[in-house]
């Protein structure tokens, strides 16, 4: 076995294409915790991401409003300004992982990669259609992160391939992200949604985490809660979010395991649903909903 | 790159690494291979924080990082805080608020709260708690962790 620590993006896909059975190591709070249990034991080679300077920086691009993040970007970045004020729900979501010393160590990147249906940042890239950049020695390809999550624990990622960047459009409109743990710090998710407006386009997105193989998009719900949303003064009425929490728990294919029952899993993210809606507008007639 | 041998810098000190299997735990390799026995190890998996420890400035669990990889890294311990026998302000403030019983998690916090104070010089009750969700005690019930780490943050302020 050898660990090899690449100081350049280059030198890291020139390693992965000569060894394309490598082990990818990301901020290693996922796979540390497989190896210290003795469940994955890496015998080739390890290759650790985390002192890419390429992967661990972000841009934005305020003509074509993309927020371009670096796989190696850690939640506890995510977090800070102007970062958080592009990308609130991005921000939102990282403030949920772990503790401190998770945040400062664990990636956007890694999280995508180890594709967990409870990986906290993972509905706020559905949600935002985030674009995926993937690099080779062979090359490159951009795909969108709905074909890159395909199960549990699963990327449509090939042999040689790393994760690079993550595009996301900074929109106009709220945006955020709730979840339900058992207690308040340190948690993985039961269930979880984000919830992202695009006020120009008219149009709300909602993903779901933990509610499925992997995260899941509600079509039904999104147009049923863009339909009903009065554009012009922000409205929509309590009867429409309480259809929008309906469609959202329809939505779900959760599973019952060690954390929690199916059944509380879809009735929560439908509740979690409805929360966010009535965070992002306002409830016309007044009710508190 | 071959790397059966490494170095690590722990404290401002070079240590050889030797024979260690390349997937341990920089947790593992401070025990056992460094012999710097402050940093506990009870979960390893990131949930207690007793591992606490600084790699190049951030705090992080060292049961989480592969120690292979923290080499040409600045790695502080709870046994570069101070010298034995002249306790940093965060650690007497411990002792005086009575904020160690058994001390299993008291290294691990130790290096949390210098961390913390180092970001935000006075943190609200709300945010000492957040900032040290990650660090579990399961003697004090957190009351006198939290009255240290305000101690501090008071003699801090004063002696500006």
């Amino acid at each position: 076995m050898t660990v090899s620590v690449p100081h350049s993006l280059d030198d890291a896909v020139r390693l992965l294409g000569e060894h394309p059975d490598a082990m990818l190591l990301a901020g290693g709070t996922d796979a540390m915790v497989e190896i210290n249990d003795g469940h994955r034991r890496p015998n080739a080679m390890v290759i650790a991401l985390n002192r890419v300077p390429d992967l661990r920086s972000w841009r934005h691009d305020p003509v074509s409003g993309t927020v371009t993040i670096g796989a190696g970007v850690t939640y506890t970045e995510l977090m800070q300004e102007p970062l958080a004020e592009l990308l609130p729900a991005l921000a939102e979501a990282s403030r949920t992982v772990g503790s401190p010393q998770i945040r400062n160590a664990g990636t956007l990147g890694g999280n995508l990669g180890t594709c967990s249906p409870a990986g906290d940042g993972l509905p706020v890239l559905s949600a935002l259609d985030a674009e995926i950049r993937i690099v080779s020695s062979s090359g490159e390809r951009t795909i969108s992160v709905h074909d890159l999550m395909v199960g549990v624990k699963q990327t449509s990622l090939l042999p040689g391939e790393l994760i690079a960047e993550i595009d996301l459009k900074v929109r106009a409109g709220w945006q955020g992200y709730a979840k339900v743990g058992v207690r308040n710090a340190m948690v993985i998710a039961v269930a979880s949604a984000c919830l992202a407006v695009d006020s120009e386009q008219r149009r709300v997105s909602i993903a779901l985490g933990s509610v499925g193989p992997t995260v899941l998009r509600c079509a039904d719900a999104e147009q049923q809660l863009s339909n009903a949303v009065d554009w012009t003064s922000g409205a929509v009425s309590p009867d429409a979010i309480r259809e929008f929490g309906t469609l959202v728990s329809a939505a779900s294919t959760p599973i019952t395991d060690h954390r929690s029952t199916a059944e509380y899993r879809s009735h929560a993210v439908g509740v979690l649903g409805a929360r966010l809606a009535r965070r992002a507008f306002a409830t016309s007639e007044g009710a508190a909903g | 790159m071959s790397n059966q041998f490494f170095t690590l810098r722990v404290n401002g000190a070079d240590h050889e690494i030797a024979d260690s299997w390349l997937g341990e735990s920089l947790l593992d390799v401070l025990r056992d291979r460094a012999g710097l026995m402050g940093s506990k190890g009870a979960c390893t998996q990131g949930e207690c924080g007793s591992c606490s420890v600084m790699v190049d400035d951030s705090l992080v669990c060292s049961c989480l990082v592969m120690a292979a990889t923290a080499v040409d890294q600045e790695i502080v311990t709870i046994e570069g805080v101070a010298p034995i026998g002249a306790p940093s302000d965060v650690q007497q403030a411990f002792v005086d608020a009575g904020a160690v019983q058994c001390g299993f998690c008291t290294p691990g916090l130790i290096m949390a709260v210098h961390d913390l104070l180092d970001r935000t010089s006075e943190p609200t009750d709300t945010e000492i708690r957040e900032e040290l969700a990650g660090n579990v005690c399961r003697c004090t019930g957190y009351g006198r962790i939290i009255e240290a780490v305000q101690q501090v943050a008071v003699q801090r302020g004063g002696a500006k």
